[in-house]
């Protein structure tokens, strides 16, 4: 596709999905999935009528109720008479690459529901980072009109925490059966979370897990929001409604609070860096692996005649950027 | 653009039970060897109607459907799966159409007829499937990139 034609269907899609053409939409989120010209032509375009969407990231481990609990919540805010975009990540196969995306099976009275529009993504093979696609489909969905946006992702490991920062408010879930899980959440996916849900709180242990969460967030560093602890049964309904609500709260805290520009203008720093840093990598590596300088090193690091450490900084040397110094080392 | 930056494109399948039968093994084995052939496969469970087929297909943009069923419903199901399909401007010249599960090879023709380019009975290689569907793909008239 010329640059021409990438540009003219860009111009054509996103007429489209303002105009809340349900086909346009869906199209225009496989370009920017793809990350391919029209995608990027598209989010140039869609860009500046995006911001009007409460955003809301759910994660958490493998068999806690995600799913279940973001039909619940959806059918919630349909309830509250908004239109909702669901974006469900599931994780592909390292090996083939192929993905089985199985989060509409718990989805399914969402499907008959013209005011929901559900899009399953494959977690892997996005070279700008799945956070950078996921934040664009989000980006596409509040654009299209979409007064809530639910990302839902496998919580476990670095990519769904920027996932979880690309949203403005993100639910960690939990289960009373995932009890030593807790103990061990002292870093990370904790410090992201804006609001913490015991789900499956009708079995037993539900109380000790809210327990651990609290003494867990008692030891945190103060501020400015403190995420409430909520007890929430997904399979039947119970709690979901309290949980929009605190949704709500924090999303009227990020909009009206004083810290809502340097949070804002923090999570854009990191948008911007992580985009650039992938962009400068893709087009550096490309030249090393063009050139065949790629391949001499690896070739030279995997007989051991050459070092990893001193390999890379031969590779930035050869495409121009000079060696690294560490972050440790003062430049010269 | 910067070269490189565009994805390597997935093939996105959509894997559907129409009607009220409620074995759905030979779906899930079909969905997991897309799977292991790369492809990205969408998989929405038994007992689906037309309209949610259909609704599925948009909204994840899927260049394959295949739909397995088992009860003998096909005649009366797969029309109408076409139909909704159609509501929404996909047809069979754009999206590849492939059904399999218990189809009499006495009813091949109609399906055939109906858009599916691909009928598939019990005991089918699954790699036979993806080399179908990488084959014929390409060959679809209207197909948009």
């Amino acid at each position: 596709m010329t640059a021409r034609s990438a540009e003219q269907t860009a111009t054509a899609l996103s007429a489209g999905v303002e105009s809340g053409d349900r086909r346009a939409l869906a199209r225009a989120i496989t370009h920017v999935e793809r990350d391919d010209a029209t995608g990027r032509a598209l989010l140039a375009a869609l860009y500046p009528r995006t911001g009007r969407a409460q955003t809301v990231g759910v994660t958490g481990s493998a068999g806690v109720g995600k799913s279940t609990l973001v039909a619940r919540l959806a059918a919630e805010q349909r309830r509250r008479g908004r239109l909702v975009g669901i974006v469900a990540v599931d994780p592909s196969s390292p090996f083939s690459r192929g993905a089985l995306l199985g989060d509409r099976i718990r989805m399914q009275e969402l499907t008959a529901d013209p005011g929901v529009f559900l899009r399953s993504m494959a977690s892997r093979g996005h070279l700008g980072g799945l956070a950078e696609s996921a934040s664009g489909v989000v980006d596409v969905l509040d654009a299209g009109g979409y007064d809530v946006v639910i990302v839902e992702t496998v919580g476990a490991g670095q990519d769904e925490v920027e996932i979880a920062s690309a949203t403005q408010s993100t639910v960690l879930v939990t289960s009373p059966q995932a009890g030593d899980e807790i103990q061990s959440m002292k870093a990370g996916l904790m410090e992201v979370a804006q609001l913490l849900v015991v789900n499956k709180a009708d079995l037993a242990g539900a109380d000790t897990a809210v327990q651990q969460l609290l003494s867990l967030l008692a030891i945190a560093a103060p501020r400015a929001w403190e995420p409430p602890v909520l007890k929430v049964v997904a399979r039947s309904g119970e709690g979901v409604e309290q949980l929009a609500d605190r949704i709500d709260d924090h999303q009227r805290h990020v909009r009206d609070s004083r810290h809502a520009g340097p949070e804002r203008r923090a999570l854009v720093e990191a948008q911007l860096t992580t985009l650039a840093t992938a962009a400068l990598s893709r087009r550096a590596l490309g030249e090393a692996r063009r050139s065949g300088v790629l391949a001499r090193l690896v070739g030279e690091v995997a007989d051991r005649r050459l070092d990893p450490r001193s390999a890379a900084d031969e590779l930035l040397a050869a495409i121009g950027a000079g060696a690294d110094d560490g972050p440790g080392r003062p430049s010269p | 653009m910067t070269e490189g930056a565009e994805q390597e494109r997935r093939i996105r399948v959509l894997i559907a039970k129409p009607g009220l039968d409620g074995h759905d093994r030979g779906a899930k084995v079909v969905a997991a060897s897309l799977r292991d052939a790369g492809m990205e496969v969408i998989y929405t469970g038994i007992r689906q109607t037309p309209q949610m087929i259909a609704e599925a297909a948009l909204q994840e943009d899927v260049d394959v459907v295949g739909l397995s069923i088992l009860s003998g419903a096909h005649l009366e199901l797969f029309p109408r799966v076409v139909e909704a399909l159609g509501e929404r401007g996909i047809g069979p010249d754009d999206v590849l159409l492939f059904c399999g599960g218990i189809i009499p090879r006495a009813d091949w023709e109609a399906v055939r007829e109906l858009g599916f380019r691909g009928v598939f009975g019990p005991g089918t290689d699954t790699r036979e499937i993806a080399t179908f569907i990488r084959e014929q793909l390409p060959t679809l008239p209207a197909r948009v990139l």
